[in-house]
Order: structure tokens, then C-alpha cells, then sequence
């Protein structure tokens, strides 16, 4: 009996080859779209976001083209709960936080997947670039990075469970975009062009302090800049709109270049210093998933990724009590983010990753 | 394959073989415009102006008080933007209600954007707009009451008659979008005193881009479209013949069977709903004694009607959840809003709507997979348990 696969498919060129290969493999595949929030209006030029209802359009387009069929999802309210609302709570509380890798956990792999069981399926698939192999000593399944490094998605996939990975297809792990492309233009899909999306996909044009303040209510008072000793420097506009490591746009100059070093919601400070009290060699992460291990018995080495385009660094993972790690970089590291996500890498396979909460000296 | 049941009546309805029969000529041999000199072209006009006779006959109305248009969307926003601009001097406002269909509401919303005075009344918790609170509404300024004949939803009559009897009673022009209504009760537009009146053709048996609007005789209404003389021009555009035959071969059916169907589809429907109200923590919505005949919605706790409506459509049963105009909407229906339904509990909806190619086999098969259905959706662990919310 062939195996069922439903394919999370946003309309764009990686979704929509995904879902071909799965097809040419002999899967039984339908697509589905998500439908994660109402953006009705125009699309703004430039924009380059997913889930528009030319999005839904474009992914049904190809659906008819494979033969298969194409569902629309409507996950608003997850959405809104584990995601939007999470994303404004993440800034009231003075962190950074990453909607995407929220997405995936609440709605791609949590909401999805429950969906695709309901309705018989086997497996979901999506277009991310990554890899899932079971590893014959331990049994356990590991999450890889896919074969072109510059498009690896694993730092946003890093809170797949086994289980979750069980049942899910990442059938571009072992491509490299161009031919990506290539196989999309030859198939005839009219996104082979299309431009990849990357702002974040509820806030199109970019401006996520204005979307905090006027959708979510989130009204944030100004208030005192300080250096790490206490002593106010100035005054800022308000928490979300600086970010760590931030230089430009602090309204107030200085003899020297100065950065952003911390925030500080319960003062409504904004610690600001000098480029090297941006380094930091520790941090503590929190809400850690394990993948190519159960859980870690003692500190081990990997390359740690603080951000998504940044290159692994050498780093001690250690485990902490009560659940959680604590990282020692080798090398000093700027502007470590409490909010976003810490991934741990051992060659090619994700040891695990959790939600940076603190960096410290 | 399962045998399809179809309970969707609501979105549209199977076209009946009279309406094929009829509408064949006119997509074949009988091409001609009605608005030609020669032969096929009066044969084509006469076969348009039988098909008029035969609807105005149904809404029991004169032949030139029908326009035919392109569905009930095109007539509800004619009435709309053209009424108002017919009405007494003074009188420059539009009254309707929460729970329309969105081509009155859209429309009233784009019409008081541009300036014009629009009060939508609310309703109570089965859906019904009360003669009452449409008094405490009209002025003399009121030029427009628009409430419709039955809420697609929830099935809910309203009490058209009394309505328009208080519009007439200020003065003011009453219209009744009867979309849902047409076809499945009697509607004799003199007894309800409406000045205008919306239907649709797919919605009673006949072919889907048709439908009219019923002008009462003496009202001069501005014409939405520009072009040609077609419908007195006041609705130019070259006639869809076999439109306009089909749907009038189909209303004509309709309306013969009508109380018989009216009484057996309304039997089902109640059955339907004993045994689906037999489902813990389920609740009807709509006015449970004066409700289209074939409709029986209901909210169930702690489901998801998206998901409801996909098992159900592997079991080859057909249903929707709120309107098949708001699917793919992320909200939820706003006429369960309206009626006061909270959010979480109108997201877990169901329309059942029956016609009368519905059997009571049909309705067996309807309560045999739904109990189950409702179950395994409940027993799904709620979000956030254990995904790190």
C-alpha cells in the first residue's frame, strides 16, 4: 500500500518541488496551504512573505498541475495564540523572539501533523533543507543538515520531536537550490522565479514595532538608557525597538560607538556599551530538545549556532539541573540574544537546541 | 467510491433535469440574441420573456417588475447603491441587520465608507431581526430596510411581512434578499408588501450565474451597469437565454412540488436534528420553529468544524461549516457571532441543509458517522498540551 504524505505546500518554488519528488517517489501526496492569518490586502511591493491569498492560489496552481489535492487549512487562532500572541509577549518581556521557529513547533509540526493523522495521512513533508536519518546504533532518528549548507534549515527545526520526525518527509535535503529551480522551471511551475520569503510573514512590511504597538496594543513607555554600572546615559523610545548589538538608531551620540548590551523589561531599561561588552563567552538556554540523544549525561563538545545566519562556533554544551544547558564558547561571541533560539551541532547532526536566556560575560 | 450524500443544499443545489431539459436548445441550435432582428433572435426573446412570465408568476409579481441578473450578489447590490437614490427627499439612510449575506453587508459598508448613513440592527439569539427593533431604527430619513427573506446560516425566517409592513409604515422602500428563501417557501411579494426582492438561481435547481431581482411597479431604479437597452435598459448586457430558461424551468418545479417537498424535507430535517442533538454537548442555532425547511445547523463544543467537514467528506458526506462564501476565512461566521455565540464554540459549526433529493436513508448514513466523528475529534489532546506552548 502506498504511503500517504501531505505536503505543506506555501505556494512557493521548495514546497511545490517537494511535492513533485514526493510523487515521482511513489508517495500517495496531497498538498495543503495554510491559512494562518488574514492578509487580504494588496501585496506591498517587495514584500516577501508566505500564506497570502495569492500564496493559496499559486500552491493550489501547482496542486492541480501534480494531480493532486489541495486543501486550505484555516489555523488562525492557533496561529494567533502560539505564535502572534507569543511573539508580542516575547518583546513586552524584553526578549527577541523568533515567530518562525514558533511557527513550526505550534503550528507547521504541531497543528499540521495532527491534521494529516486525522485524515489518514502518514507522513508530512514540507520544502525545508534538511535531512532525517535513523541512526542504526542508537535507533534514534536525527535531524541533519541538508546537503546545501547555505540554504540548511535545521536552526529552525531544532524542537522536533521523535515522534514528530517520525512522520515527517524533508524530501529537498539533498539538493542543492539551483537545482531546486531547475526542477521547478522543468516541470513547468510558474514560481521557479519567485523570490524566496523571509520577513516575517504577519508583519509584511517589515515594520514589527509599529505592528506591536497598533495590532497587538503593546504601548511601551521611553525610558532610561544605562551603561552596565547604572548610570543613565539617555533616553530610549521604548524596549522593541532596539534589538542586541544594535548600534545605529539610538538617537543619542557618543564619543565612541556604542551598542546594545541588554534590556532590562522589569527597569524599561536599554544597557548600552562598548563593542567588547557585546562579547560574550557563556549562555544559559533554556526549554532544550534533545535530538541525536535522549537527554545529555554531561558536558560534550558541538558547534553552537546563536543566530541563523551565522556560522557554528566551537562550544562546551553542558546540562544544567532541572532541565535546560549552559554553552562556553571558545571563541568570545557578539550579541547573544535572550528569545532567540541556541542550536548545538555535532557534524552533521543536530545534537539539540533551546531558547537563549541568558549571556553572560 | 461511497455514495456521495449531498447535505449542502445551502451552497448550491443539483440542477433539476427540467432546467437541463430546457436550457438544452438554447445552449445548442437556439443561439440567437435576444436582441436581434432576424429569426433565431425573436425566438430567443420570446423564450426569454416565457422564462420572465414564469418567475414573476412564482413571486406572484408582473413580468416587467423582473430583472434578471447575474446571481443575487449582482441584484443585492443594485438595490443597495440604486434604492436609496430613489427614495423621498430627506431620506438618505439604509437599515439592515448583522446577519446578512455578505453581498448586502459588503455592500452597505463600501456605500457608508462613501458617506452614506448605514444602522445595522442586531439580532437575537436565534438569528431573528424584530419587528420591534426595526421601528426604534426607521426615521424620516430611513430611504432603505434590507432584511432577508432566511439567514443562510442558521435557517432562521424572518418575520418579512411585518417588516415591510413597518418600512411602508415610514415611508420608507423595504428589500428582502430571498436567496435562500426562493424556491423553498412560498413568497408572494403583494402579501409581503416588499418593494424589491433577490433571488438566485442555483440555489432551487437551476444553473449557477443567474439570478433577478423583483422591482415593485412604479419604482424607478437607477441601473447598476452601463451599456446596451437590454432589461428596459436598466440591466444592459447580452441575455443569458439559457440562464434565464433554466432557472425559470426550475423555480416552476420548485413551486409545484413545494408543499409536498416543503412537508418531507422538513420531516427529514427534524429527524436529522433529534438525532444529532442526541450528541453530548451539541446545541441547534437558529430560530428552532420557523427555519428553512431543509436546514439544521448546530454548534458542537470542543470541535473544530474545519476538521468536522473533512472526515465528513471522506465518509462522502457534504456538508459546510458557517457559508461556503466565508470558507477560507479565518474567522468565525459572523452570523453566529451576532447571535451571540462565543467565538471558541462557533468555531466548532455544521450546516446541514437538505433539498429534496435527500432521502431518509440520507439522514441514517448522516447520523451514523457523525456521533463517531464528534468523538474522535474530542478525544484529540487539546493544543498546547505537550508542544511546548
Amino acid at each position: 500500500m502506498r504511503k500517504k504524505v501531505l505536503v505543506g505546500m506555501s505556494g512557493g518554488v521548495d514546497s511545490s518541488v517537494a511535492a513533485c519528488l514526493l510523487l515521482e517517489q511513489g508517495y500517495e501526496v496531497c498538498g495543503a496551504t495554510l491559512h494562518l492569518y488574514d492578509n487580504t490586502g494588496p501585496p506591498r511591493p517587495g514584500a516577501r512573505t508566505c500564506c497570502s491569498l495569492a500564496d493559496v492560489e499559486d500552491a493550489r496552481a501547482v496542486a492541480y498541475r501534480l494531480g493532486i489535492e489541495h486543501y486550505v487549512f484555516n489555523f488562525g487562532p492557533e496561529f494567533r495564540r502560539c505564535v502572534i500572541e507569543r511573539f508580542a509577549r516575547g518583546y513586552a518581556e524584553g526578549t527577541t523572539p523568533n515567530p518562525c521557529i514558533d511557527c513550526n513547533r505550534a503550528v507547521k509540526f504541531g497543528k499540521m501533523l495532527e491534521r494529516a493523522e486525522l485524515l489518514g495521512m502518514d507522513f508530512i513533508a514540507t520544502g525545508h533543507y534538511a535531512r532525517v536519518e535513523r541512526d542504526p546504533a542508537s535507533g534514534r532518528l536525527l535531524l541533519k543538515k541538508a546537503k546545501d549548507a547555505a540554504k540548511d534549515q535545521t536552526y529552525v527545526l531544532y524542537m522536533l520531536t521523535q515522534e514528530q520526525l517520525a512522520h515527517t518527509l524533508f524530501p529537498l535535503g539533498g539538493l542543492m537550490k539551483p537545482e531546486v529551480r531547475r526542477i521547478a522551471a522543468e516541470r513547468g511551475f510558474g514560481n521557479a522565479k519567485k523570490p524566496d520569503s523571509e520577513d516575517i510573514c504577519f508583519v509584511p512590511d517589515g515594520d514589527y514595532a509599529a505592528f506591536l504597538e497598533k495590532d497587538m496594543g503593546l504601548r511601551q513607555k521611553p525610558g532610561n538608557f544605562v551603561d552596565r554600572r547604572g548610570n543613565v546615559l539617555g533616553t530610549h523610545r521604548g524596549l522593541i525597538h532596539y534589538t542586541i548589538g544594535q548600534r545605529k538608531g539610538l538617537g543619542v551620540t557618543f564619543g565612541e560607538p556604542r551598542y546594545v548590551l541588554a534590556k532590562n523589561a522589569a527597569e524599561n531599561t536599554v544597557v548600552l556599551g562598548g563593542s567588547e561588552e557585546l562579547l560574550c563567552t557563556r549562555c544559559t538556554v533554556g526549554d532544550v530538545n534533545w535530538i541525536s540523544v535522549p537527554a545529555l549525561g554531561g558536558p560534550v563538545e558541538a558547534g553552537v549556532k546563536v543566530r541563523y545566519s551565522q556560522r557554528e562556533s566551537p562550544a562546551v554544551v553542558a546540562p544544567l539541573e532541572g532541565g535546560g544547558a549552559e554553552i562556553r564558547f571558545r571563541q568570545p561571541q557578539r550579541a547573544v540574544t535572550p528569545g532567540q533560539a541556541a542550536v548545538f551541532y555535532q557534524g552533521e547532526n543536530v545534537l539539540g537546541g533551546g531558547t537563549i536566556l541568558a549571556g553572560n560575560g | 467510491m461511497t455514495k456521495w450524500i449531498y447535505a449542502d443544499h445551502a451552497a448550491t443545489t443539483p440542477l433539476s433535469k427540467a432546467a437541463l431539459a430546457a436550457m438544452g436548445p438554447y445552449l445548442t441550435e437556439e443561439f440567437g440574441n435576444p436582441s436581434a432582428v432576424s429569426a433565431p433572435g425573436r425566438r430567443a426573446k420570446r423564450a426569454l420573456e416565457e422564462a420572465r412570465e414564469t418567475v414573476a408568476d412564482a413571486f406572484g409579481a408582473e413580468p416587467r417588475e423582473i430583472y434578471f441578473t447575474s446571481g443575487g450578489t449582482e441584484a443585492d447590490n443594485w438595490v443597495l447603491r440604486s434604492a436609496p437614490r430613489a427614495a423621498g427627499a430627506g431620506r438618505d439612510e439604509i437599515v439592515t441587520d448583522t446577519v446578512e449575506h455578505h453581498a448586502v453587508l459588503r455592500t452597505a459598508g463600501e456605500l457608508r465608507r462613501a458617506g452614506r448613513p448605514v444602522t445595522v440592527l442586531g439580532v437575537d439569539e436565534f438569528c431573528r431581526v424584530t419587528p420591534e427593533a426595526l421601528r426604534c431604527a426607521l426615521s424620516a430619513k430611513t430611504a432603505l430596510v434590507s432584511v432577508m427573506a432566511a439567514n443562510n446560516e442558521v435557517g432562521t425566517l424572518m418575520p418579512v411581512a411585518e417588516l415591510a409592513a413597518a418600512a411602508r409604515g415610514s415611508g420608507a422602500f423595504f428589500h428582502t434578499d430571498a436567496v435562500q428563501a426562493a424556491g423553498h417557501i412560498p413568497l408572494d411579494v403583494k402579501e409581503l408588501g416588499v418593494d424589491f426582492l433577490s433571488f438566485s438561481s442555483h440555489k432551487f435547481g437551476g444553473p449557477k450565474g443567474m439570478g433577478g431581482l423583483y422591482v415593485r411597479g412604479g419604482i424607478e431604479l437607477e441601473p447598476l451597469l452601463f451599456g446596451g437597452g437590454q432589461e428596459r435598459g436598466l440591466r444592459p448586457g447580452t441575455e443569458n437565454v439559457a440562464g434565464a430558461v433554466g432557472m425559470a424551468a426550475a423555480l416552476r418545479e420548485s413551486c409545484r412540488a413545494m408543499t409536498e417537498d416543503m412537508a418531507r424535507v422538513s420531516a427529514l430535517r427534524d429527524r436529522l436534528i433529534r438525532g444529532v442533538l442526541r450528541i453530548p454537548g451539541s446545541r441547534l442555532t437558529g430560530d428552532p420553529e420557523n427555519r428553512l425547511p431543509g436546514n439544521a445547523s448546530f454548534v458542537f463544543e470542543g470541535v473544530e468544524g474545519e476538521a468536522l467537514l473533512l472526515l465528513l467528506d471522506q465518509r462522502g458526506i457534504c456538508a459546510s461549516s458557517g457559508s461556503a462564501c466565508s470558507a477560507g476565512a479565518a474567522e468565525p461566521s459572523h452570523v453566529l457571532l451576532a447571535m451571540g455565540i462565543a467565538p471558541e464554540l462557533a468555531r466548532g459549526a455544521l450546516r446541514l441543509t437538505l433539498g429534496a433529493d435527500n432521502t431518509g436513508a440520507d439522514v441514517d448514513a448522516i447520523l451514523g458517522a457523525l456521533p463517531g466523528i464528534v468523538a474522535r475529534l474530542r478525544s484529540v489532546p487539546a493544543m498546547g498540551k505537550g508542544i511546548g506552548t
